[in-house]
């Protein structure tokens, strides 16, 4: 029983220093804020809800990699009726920037950055490249 | 009306008889239905083929339209070293290509001539036998010999396989050796096999093979060997065409007028 008051100091040391983030951006109101990706221009849609395209937009990659790759298919439908051509640099980057829409919110959440562009090429960074 | 027992087992028993002749005439319906489609799909099924004309291809001029229109069109690296060296559609000697119909004395023209070669999109591939991720296969609508580099873990069993060396490595990343990036085509990396698939993404487009459409002697002749209408198929039928070892049994489908 001695050695009451250093445990719980000790405890509320611990307490302390692990709730040190949420802290530290109370007391210095630099809460972070998740990357906002505007819609394009000339765009009012992409090829599947927000919601969707959130949670479940490497599915809809592999499905449209399985597609073109394996059954020689190039249309894809989309929930509106709106027909696109399934291409990871023909379709995604016509209107977004690769920066942008992958690596800016993989790094965001932490998530490794997809390999994709290893093999895929963006042609806005050729063309600045050939410049 | 009072039904004695043997009437009723009479009865029953046609019954049962009715029943099961319709059923059995169902099965014997379906069947017959079954060979006929198959018999009609095998018919249908196309089998992409090329022949390459070597008395009109002017590689002797130093032609190189093909092999720069597959480079560009595919992002084919340009190694200095052999060791590394990328091939969809290369040269080769006439008598490296048709050892067996080599005699010491060979027409001199055909003797220092290099012929373009390429992926034979065999009808029985022995790469797509041995591949163990199903990264290379055989398309069923049109007999092309496909890969899948999203698959291909790099063990290079169908390079060991290929008899004609029609498949080439990525022993180092390829970008840099890249000289006008096609944006509309992938590259690949480092620990992939590639090889030629007759421009298939060009094919969907209803274009013709890039080398076919850059050869500017019409040398090279594209299309459908299963279909008798053809132009490839009335070219075959009147002249004498050689395939690289067809002893093999793989069934090559790229054919050369010498």
């Amino acid at each position: 029983m001695r050695d009451r008051v250093w445990i719980i100091a000790g405890l509320f040391l611990f307490l302390g220093l692990v709730t040190y983030p949420v802290w530290h951006d109370l007391v210095a109101h630099t809460a972070s804020t998740p990357p906002v990706l505007a819609m394009p221009a000339h765009e009012k849609q992409c090829v599947a809800p927000l919601s969707y395209m959130r949670t479940s937009h490497m599915k809809l990659l592999l499905e449209w990699r399985q597609e073109v790759v394996r059954e020689d298919k190039s249309k894809y439908v989309s929930f509106n009726g709106k027909v696109y051509n399934m291409s990871l640099s023909g379709a995604c980057l016509s209107c977004h920037k690769q920066q942008e829409v992958c690596t800016r919110c993989h790094n965001y959440v932490g998530v490794r950055t997809p390999y994709c562009w290893n093999c895929h090429l963006d042609p806005a960074q050729i063309k600045r490249s050939a410049r | 009306m009072k039904i004695t027992r043997k009437e009723f087992l009479k009865i029953s028993g046609a019954c049962l008889i009715g029943l099961s002749g319709k059923k059995a005439l169902a099965v014997l319906d379906s069947s017959a239905k079954g060979q006929t489609s198959s018999a009609s799909a095998s018919k249908a099924s196309k089998q992409l083929g090329m022949i390459v004309d070597t008395r009109k291809c002017i590689k002797d001029q130093g032609c190189t339209k093909c092999i720069e229109a597959c480079t560009q069109a595919h992002n084919i690296p340009s190694f200095k070293d052999p060791a590394h060296q990328i091939k969809w559609i290369w040269k080769k000697p006439f008598d490296d290509l048709f050892s067996s119909y080599e005699t010491q004395y060979l027409e001199p023209s055909l003797k220092d001539e290099s012929t373009p070669v390429l992926c034979n999109h065999c009808d029985s591939p022995p790469c797509v036998r041995v591949c163990p991720t199903g990264a290379t296969w055989k398309r069923k609508e049109d007999g092309i010999v496909m890969m899948d580099w999203h698959r291909c873990i790099g063990c290079r069993f169908c390079m060991a396989a290929c008899p004609y060396g029609a498949r080439s490595f990525n022993w180092v990343d390829p970008r840099p050796e890249i000289q006008n990036l096609n944006p509309d085509f992938p590259t690949r990396t480092k620990g992939v096999v590639e090889k030629c698939t007759f421009c298939s993404e060009r094919l969907a487009k209803g274009q013709q093979p890039a080398c076919v459409e850059a050869c500017p002697e019409k040398a090279l002749v594209f299309g459908d060997v299963n279909d008798p209408k053809s132009e490839i198929r009335q070219l075959l039928a009147k002249s004498y065409t050689l395939r690289r070892r067809p002893e093999l049994g793989t069934g090559p489908n790229i054919y050369y007028l010498v």
